[in-house]
């Protein structure tokens, strides 16, 4: 049995952050408390000097490299990227090449996956075949094969008709699909959110309402099949509104949001920075700060890192020509915390955004912890200062917009089912 | 019936039900005629109604009409004068295969009520399935609906039976399973994800057969589709099929459905 002593408990359910101590046996918490637990049997002692423990990161929509671009990500360099981010545990997306939409590439997915890291991957697989939006994939064989949900990823499924049966067929297996909600008329070709920004910039900007126009056609859809739908980034006020109300009518659905989106505006693409271009792209302050105010409302449930690496080959050119997405795994925490040390968001909430809502959403055992949890943890400091320099992320690709940026916390261990996968080096 | 004509006009390809229909009317002593739709006037654009007018000028006895449209054989019926028989219209109807699968029912099981029927596969798209839960149902049996989501029309359960999505479910216990012809042909806008897929869940097996009753009888319109919506070796098991015996006791059901129109004429 391990011990977690002096530790700065975070317990996102009950909403607390509160002082003790935390034994593991066989990679789950056996038991949680506020005094000294004093076992003969404990084996380590682990002293947290003070510092926070919370749940593991569960991150959404983890883009792997494998198959098909390992030169930009591997297995490997994912999983060190996330034990150093503190993230537990990686949703992953099928959007890769070719894509996760069958159950025998799926099946060599988790078997590379599980030999390659501690980090344990819960794959999502496509909801329709080469992502086409046309034939649906074998949703109850990839279930069986270990996919946790379905999605298209960016491709949007015109078809109103398929996108139905789809959600009718997932909720028969009691399976989640997952939306990336944007009209692919107007979202087609451009590279910016319209507005003063983009017009004196001459970039081609897509409409807010793009956003709107995609979820309410597809809770349209949730609510006319009775099905779960998770939308994978609500970033706009349009957007919002739409899940409000959809929230209100008691529709299983969900709404997340990626990192960028709430700390980031569309004025940080400056000079046309290709790393600040992200998929939906960056928006205007005030939408990001109805995304906060949705997170505190519990609008938005999720937060996530849309982990997507892209090599300097397919940034290194024109704005609107290079390729979207962005590198978070280890810098989600840090990168969230600004809105801590901003005093928007307080810790239980930021760790039932990233690991307690993830966890139940996907139907994992862990986000808290206490008795009966896996032993997913996090130890981290908030308050230690640097600046990113983005050559020291251990992802291959090192397309991050925090790059020389002033960042506030680090992680200092992270654990996985009770092993330490992760432990800063002291003195650097 | 001699003396008597008889038409079949097929807008729809048939095997079984057409050569059925033919046998039943020679048996009876009737004159029979097919009309292949891709030879008539149907070819060249002529329209429903004008092809009954035409044939009704010839004054038949008995009109046998199989149409892809729902519909029709009423429309068909409402612009002659004779007899018309059903012979499957679109997704709505096929009155004689309910007729027929009652018979083998009866035969096998010696009862047609307060049996459980459990109906199977594409619900959405089958005719025979509409045609079975008004008969069964008015003569007092619980019928279970089986198939996914995708497959069921909507508020199908309104007319008084039970859905499941999961095939071992909904077999427990029953005295029938009659399986449906998965229509691949009207697969448009992803209705299921693959064939192999539907024949692992929804295919009928000897494992998922031994949820139902030791002594349910296996039933299929067909055509079958083997190793998707039925394994092959269970169609031909004669301890459970009664496959063959649904075309014998078709040939005698709609001699029967025949004779009956004409007696009353």
């Amino acid at each position: 049995m391990d011990i977690y002593r002096n530790a700065k408990i975070i317990d996102p359910e009950e909403d607390r952050v509160y002082n003790g101590e935390v034994a593991v046996s066989d990679g789950q918490v056996v038991e949680v408390s506020e005094r000294r637990i004093d076992t003969p049997e404990s084996r380590l002692v682990i002293d947290c000097k003070g510092k926070y423990l919370a749940p593991g990161i569960v991150d959404f929509g983890v883009k792997i490299g494998e198959p098909g671009e390992r030169h930009k990500e591997s297995f490997g360099t994912a999983g060190l990227a996330a034990a150093r981010g503190g993230v537990t545990a990686m949703i992953s997306r099928p959007d890769t090449s070719p894509p996760i939409d069958n159950p025998e590439t799926l099946e060599f997915f988790t078997r590379r996956a599980k030999s390659a890291t501690e980090i344990p991957i819960h794959p999502l697989a496509t909801l329709t075949k080469q992502r086409l939006g046309e034939q649906m994939t074998e949703v109850s064989l990839l279930l069986d094969a270990g996919a946790v949900g379905f999605t298209d990823c960016d491709s949007f499924i015109s078809n109103s008709k398929v996108m139905a049966n789809c959600l009718s067929y997932c909720s028969q297996n009691n399976s989640l699909v997952i939306g990336h909600p944007q009209d692919p008329w107007l979202s087609g070709g451009t590279s910016a959110t319209s507005g003063k920004f983009a017009t004196l910039r001459g970039l081609a900007g897509v409409s807010p309402m793009a956003e709107r126009i995609g979820l309410e056609r597809d809770l349209a859809l949730v609510e006319m099949t009775r099905s779960n739908y998770h939308a994978d980034q609500i970033t706009t006020r349009e957007g919002l509104m739409a899940m409000e109300q959809s929230l209100d009518k008691g529709l299983n659905v969900s709404a997340g949001i990626s990192i960028h989106h709430l700390t980031l505006n569309d004025l940080d693409v400056g000079d046309y920075r290709t790393f600040f271009k992200v998929k939906p792209p960056l928006r205007a302050e005030d939408d990001r700060q109805t995304a906060i105010d949705g997170l505190k409302r519990g609008v938005i449930t999720i937060v996530c890192s849309m982990h997507t690496p892209q090599d300097e080959e397919s940034k290194r050119i024109p704005f609107d020509k290079a390729s979207s997405g962005a590198v978070g795994l280890e810098t989600l925490l840090p990168a969230l915390l600004r809105l801590y040390h901003s005093e928007d968001l307080d810790l239980p909430l930021i760790f039932k955004v990233l690991s307690f809502n993830p966890s139940k959403r996907f139907g994992l055992n862990s986000g808290r912890i206490a008795k009966g949890y896996q032993a997913d943890f996090v130890l981290f400091d908030p308050d230690y200062p640097y600046i990113l320099d983005r050559t020291t992320l251990a992802s291959k690709s090192k397309n991050t917009p925090f790059d020389g940026q002033s960042l506030q916390g680090k992680v200092l261990k992270t654990v996985v089912a009770g092993r330490i996968v992760y432990s800063r080096e002291e003195n650097v | 019936m001699k003396g008597k004509t008889q038409i079949n006009i097929f807008f729809e390809n048939s095997t079984r039900t057409q050569a059925s229909f033919e046998l039943a009317g020679k048996r009876l002593g009737a004159d029979v005629m097919n009309l292949g739709v891709d030879k008539s006037s149907v070819g060249k654009g002529e329209t429903l109604i004008d092809t009954a007018l035409t044939l009704n000028a010839m004054q038949p006895d008995i009109l046998i009409i199989r149409h892809p449209s729902s519909g029709a054989a009423n429309l068909l019926s409402d612009k002659v004068h004779c007899s018309v028989i059903n012979a499957g219209d679109g997704t709505h109807e096929h009155p004689t295969q309910a007729l027929l699968d009652a018979l083998t029912i009866q035969r096998t099981k010696k009862t047609l009520s307060g049996l459980k029927v459990a109906i199977c596969g594409d619900i959405k798209h089958s005719r025979v399935a509409r045609s079975n839960i008004q008969l069964l149902g008015k003569k007092g049996n619980l019928i279970r609906l089986v198939g996914p989501r995708t497959l069921m029309p909507s508020e199908i359960e309104e007319l008084g039976v039970e859905i499941y999505h999961d095939l071992e479910q909904g077999l427990k216990g029953v005295d029938i399973v009659m399986m449906l012809r998965l229509q691949k042909e009207r697969m448009a806008g992803a209705l299921i994800p693959s064939v192999r897929e539907y024949y692992k869940t929804y295919g009928l097996t000897y494992e998922k057969l031994q949820h139902a009753r030791k002594d349910a009888i296996v039933m299929h319109p067909g055509p079958m589709n083997r190793g998707i919506e039925i394994d092959g070796n269970l169609a031909d098991d004669i301890n459970h099929s009664v496959i063959q015996n649904q075309v014998e006791f078709g040939v005698a059901t709609r001699m029967a459905v025949m004779c009956y129109l004409c007696q009353n004429d």
